[in-house]
């Protein structure tokens, strides 16, 4: 590992007021950004630790509920308001990781998170498009079942490994940032980057630019979702497919619906095709296989990771299903 | 400041680039704590930082500072802790390279099981009831890997342990 200046901000705004300096890092939990540092291909010239900041989890007065960027990930899936309004985020969140990883890994640093590609993270031996822009990508005629089938370019195929992203991502969760230029809101849907020709490119942030807050909108259809992540085995591996899906019912009619996927995509993956084709329609095992297939119509499948089309229709039928009871 | 470790107050490192890991091993020489696939993976490294379990290997010793450490010599300090003994008991080791991480991280769970924490098998979210069976023990410790595959042996040791408390 090179050497790194190190600092350790005791708020936000001394953090996002620190003089400019090429190579600084924000550092979080550091389960991903320490790993990558030590296998080569982060090389960050200076780390400044943001974990200490508030990671408080508050209600608005609106009804939403703030989640500070330092908040830790156990921490945000054991809050009572995430348990109960938002299910399927606190259930996303205990799917990701270990325990110990979980107690490490904030909430900002789970939406900077980097691909767990393995030719990414193979430095010295694959080439890659995401760490060295226009080298080339041994991803694509290499070992695929982790990577991604929809989102994805010639240029990176990598899938986003986050669990709870894909959550907010149905959740419409709204990102605050902060720099010296003051504050702004992404949703978090427009947050990442797909790869297309610039797969270094991951998130819309600028290098100054820091998380403050994820913010929760209300929502009547979270309290009845859930969240399901199929992996190789049963515990603390990534996903190969996962859903997020909440669904409001008036009898057997679906009136209210969202849907994302993990596993699957180059980013937080919103299904807003499958969405449409269920939104006021009769919830039942037909509509949720055409709403599926719906979503899955622009897939682009490599021969190693060709069973996730399948997969990825089956598990959000069975989350769909388990979701409306009796109604399907 | 100071990083406490088990109890006694230790400067933090001044090259950053130093794991908690590191420092426990090669600078205190506190060599319980192992060093497994050091990238995250096998939980061999699991200490506990102001009384949550997290990876040390991970972990730089600079942002430990202020914090409180406890290892497994730590955990054992007076005399043999009861997750050591059952463990004993019960054949929870064959190597025992693991071991230590797997005690201090069922050390946290047990007390995150106290607090009412959720696992991703936990069926209703809203609880705070948790009844620990051998399917919540089996996520809760899932990222602690054992090799020689004492697994069942460590499950039910986790389990002697909560029953003693509850009873």
């Amino acid at each position: 590992m090179r050497p790194f200046d190190y600092h350790r901000a005791a708020t936000a705004a001394e953090a996002i007021h620190l003089p400019p300096l090429k190579g600084r890092r924000w550092l979080g939990g550091g389960t991903n950004l320490i790993d990558l540092m030590r296998k080569g291909v982060e090389h960050p010239a200076a780390l400044v630790d943001i974990s200490d900041l508030p990671g408080a989890i508050e209600e608005a007065a609106d009804g939403s509920v703030v989640i500070g960027a330092a908040a830790r990930n156990s921490a945000v899936a054991a809050h009572p308001l995430v348990r109960t309004r938002y299910p399927m985020l606190a259930r996303a969140l205990l799917a990701g990781a270990s325990a110990q990883v979980r107690n490490m890994a904030t909430v900002g640093g789970n939406l900077m998170q980097r691909t767990r590609c393995l030719y990414f993270a193979d430095a010295a031996g694959s080439r890659c498009n995401k760490r060295i822009p226009g080298s080339g990508c041994d991803a694509r005629d290499g070992f695929t079942r982790y990577h991604a089938i929809l989102g994805i370019s010639p240029e990176c195929i990598a899938a986003h490994p986050s669990d709870m992203a894909v959550a907010l991502a149905a959740l419409d969760a709204r990102v605050h940032v902060g720099s010296a230029a003051g504050t702004r809101t992404i949703a978090l849907t427009d947050f990442h980057c797909l790869p297309g020709d610039h797969p270094d490119i991951e998130t819309v942030l600028s290098p100054t630019e820091l998380i403050l807050a994820v913010e929760l909108p209300p929502s009547q259809l979270a309290a009845r979702s859930d969240y399901r992540k199929v992996r190789d085995r049963a515990s603390y591996a990534f996903a190969l497919v996962s859903v997020a899906a909440g669904m409001l019912l008036d009898g057997d009619r679906i009136t209210d619906i969202r849907i994302a996927l993990g596993g699957v995509a180059t980013k937080p993956w919103r299904a807003l095709r499958a969405e449409a084709v269920l939104r006021g329609e009769r919830a039942s095992p037909e509509a949720f296989l055409r709403a599926a297939e719906a979503e899955l119509a622009d897939a682009l499948p490599l021969p190693g990771n060709a069973f996730k089309v399948e997969l990825t229709k089956r598990t959000l039928a069975a989350v769909l299903t388990r979701l409306s009871g009796d109604a399907a | 400041m100071a990083i406490r470790v088990n109890g006694t107050d230790i400067e933090p490192p001044a090259d950053a680039r130093i794991s908690l890991l590191d420092l426990l091993r090669e600078r205190l020489h506190l060599t319980g704590t192992k060093v497994g696939c050091n990238q995250g993976a096998c939980g061999a490294c699991t200490v506990l930082v102001d009384g949550r379990r997290v990876l040390s290997c991970l972990t730089l010793a600079v942002q430990a500072d202020g914090r409180s450490v406890t290892t497994i010599e730590g955990l054992g300090a007076d005399g043999l802790h009861p997750l050591q003994s059952a463990f004993i008991a019960h054949d929870g080791l064959q190597c025992g390279y693991c071991t230590p991480g797997q005690i201090c991280a069922a050390a946290a769970m047990l007390a995150e099981v106290e607090a009412g924490v959720p696992s991703y098998v936990t069926r209703d979210l809203a609880d705070d009831n948790v009844t620990l069976s051998r399917e919540e023990v089996r996520e809760r410790m899932s990222g602690n890997l054992c090799r020689c595959g004492a697994h069942n042996g460590i499950v039910d040791a986790i389990l002697a342990v909560a029953s003693e408390r509850t009873a």
